[in-house]
């Protein structure tokens, strides 16, 4: 077995940490771990291009964009924060922790599309969590609205990533029983997706824990900021 | 059949109208490398199957180097005010989400139900889905908004424009860990985990094995490309065949400490850094920093978990 090919992920992983354009390293790790295996660099360009091509579909997603900048040319944005900020007592803590809780719940019976980066938090999540800090704290500067931002991302993935595999008719789940399977073991998917709970659970636990603190730092930092930074 | 074929030429046609909205725009000073840049896009989706492997490779690393050294402009279109939308938000209220939760409904009924119509292929259903319920989505914006179809398109742009690389790298990393496969590095990788570990302790094998998983995925991007490396060359022979640990919940939470591993990495750009480009924070790497916590403090708990439940 040879190491030769990991040269590629340390060009990977030197470039992100190094913050060159993303692209170029991606294409350099490539060509670095085709050429160590052995592939010429024709070769290499040829594997690459047939992988980037089976996976479109990858890019599919895209097509969401125009219509939600319709809607957001409508107003979506402005309609999504309008009715936060009429809600009292509403917090980035309350808006997140149930968005986390219903992202998680609805992967968790199979509900897979009801979420999404470009289709939920663009457009309403995160000008909602946004809506809601303001409400409560004022006018806040530019940086801790890139932090809710940021949070409001953070949450639609945890909800995700550890919601879907209490459902059994998931890929993942499915990948596992069908590896098993290979070597000899039969497991139910079931027992898999019975499995997943504990971890479903402290993963809510945990990142809803995040998101309290979070709010409380928001409010400090709400406090402390200087007036001029304040819109 | 209607199937992924009539989603990319769908996608290609969407592509090659942002290509010539572009092309169009003069007040963007890059606008001939965004035209061509979502002009190659276009031609990939239209044209991907009769290009040859080479020909996409050449397609792939044009897009690359012109995204990743002439960089790509962000267009000047015209389209409403803050103060037209906040008009527009109290006139048209709730009706604002019925397009918007149209794409997921539409979606979610489609996986369901489409692959039972003759008419589609069931294979990939959920992106036939995803695609008829953009247009749903589009018409109804159009009827009950008022939202012009061209303005549709100069918003997408818009959004586009935004992503700008990004809008490529959830493709380009996948595409790099089928070369990863290919080049044998995922061999490598399980080679050297399972040459790390001694043999001994029953801890030291499930901490191996849930740190090995998160760390291979951010390596990979992907959980699932780690998934059979990792569990065949730790899990199978040490927990389960040397400590007679359970299959189920081995690798139902080896899985899941993968997951930790994507929520640490730009490997898995179409959840960590397209969101940060989508959202216009000028940090990239913030949505990683603020799962960060939640990552570890969660693959601690996994590995806590698996060593309690897995020997039973």
């Amino acid at each position: 077995m040879s190491l030769l090919p990991l040269l590629g992920v340390l060009v990977v992983v030197l470039g992100f940490a190094a913050r060159l354009n993303p692209l170029l390293l991606v294409m350099a790790g490539a060509i670095v771990s085709g050429l160590a295996s052995g592939l010429d660099f024709a070769g290499v360009i040829s594997a690459f291009g047939k992988a980037f091509n089976d996976n479109r579909y990858v890019s599919v997603t895209w097509l969401v964009l125009p219509v939600i900048g319709a809607l957001e040319r409508a107003g979506l944005q402005e309609r999504a924060r309008d009715m936060i900020a009429r809600i009292r007592g509403a917090s980035v803590f309350s808006i997140l922790c149930l968005y986390l809780l219903m992202r998680q719940s609805a992967a968790a019976i199979g509900l897979n599309s009801l979420g999404g980066q470009a289709t939920m938090m663009r457009p309403l999540i995160a000008p909602m969590a946004e809506a809601a800090g303001e409400a409560r704290l004022g006018a806040l500067p530019e940086k801790l609205r890139e932090d809710i931002r940021a949070q409001a991302a953070a949450a639609e993935n945890v909800g995700w990533f550890f919601g879907e595999d209490v459902f059994v008719a998931i890929g993942s789940i499915l990948l596992i029983k069908g590896f098993l399977e290979q070597n000899g073991i039969s497991v139910e998917p079931l027992q898999l997706a019975v499995w997943s709970i504990p971890t479903a659970v402290l993963a809510f636990v945990i990142h809803a824990t995040r998101l309290y603190v979070f709010d409380r730092r928001l409010v400090r930092a709400s406090r402390t900021a200087p007036e001029g930074n304040r819109a | 059949m209607i199937g992924i074929g009539a989603v990319y030429v769908f996608a290609g046609l969407v592509f090659a109208v942002i290509a010539l909205l572009s092309a169009g725009d003069s007040g963007n000073p890059k606008r001939w490398a965004n035209t061509a840049f979502w002009g190659l896009f276009a031609l990939s989706f239209l044209a991907g199957d009769y290009l040859g492997d080479f020909g996409n490779g050449l397609l792939v690393l044009a897009m690359v180097l012109i995204a990743g050294t002439v960089g790509l402009g962000i267009g000047k279109n015209q389209t409403t005010t803050v103060q037209q939308r906040g008009t527009s938000a109290r006139l048209y209220r709730n009706k604002l989400f019925i397009p918007a939760l149209t794409i997921p409904v539409v979606t979610l009924i489609g996986s369901f139900t489409f692959k039972h119509i003759a008419l589609f292929n069931p294979a990939q259903i959920t992106l036939v889905s995803l695609s008829i319920g953009v247009i749903v989505a589009l018409l109804l914006a159009r009827v009950l908004l008022k939202q012009p179809i061209p303005a549709a398109f100069q918003e997408g742009r818009k959004l586009l424009d935004l992503l700008g690389w990004a809008s490529l790298l959830p493709q380009m990393l996948a595409a790099l860990g089928a070369v990863f496969a290919l080049a044998g590095v995922g061999q490598a990788i399980g080679g050297l985990a399972a040459q790390a570990i001694p043999g001994g302790s029953r801890f030291a094998a499930v901490a191996a094995y849930t740190i090995g998983m998160a760390a291979f995925t951010a390596i990979m991007g992907n959980a699932f490309a780690a998934f059979p490396v990792m569990t065949a060359g730790i899990g199978l022979p040490l927990i389960i065949a040397k400590f007679g640990g359970d299959a189920a919940v081995m690798t139902a939470i080896g899985m899941l400490s993968g997951f930790c591993g994507t929520l640490m990495t730009p490997m898995a750009a179409n959840f960590n850094i397209v969101p940060a480009a989508l959202l216009g924070l000028h940090d990239r790497y913030a949505v990683i920093k603020a799962q960060l916590p939640t990552a570890f403090l969660l693959l601690a708990a996994n590995t806590v978990l698996m060593y309690a439940l897995v020997f039973r």
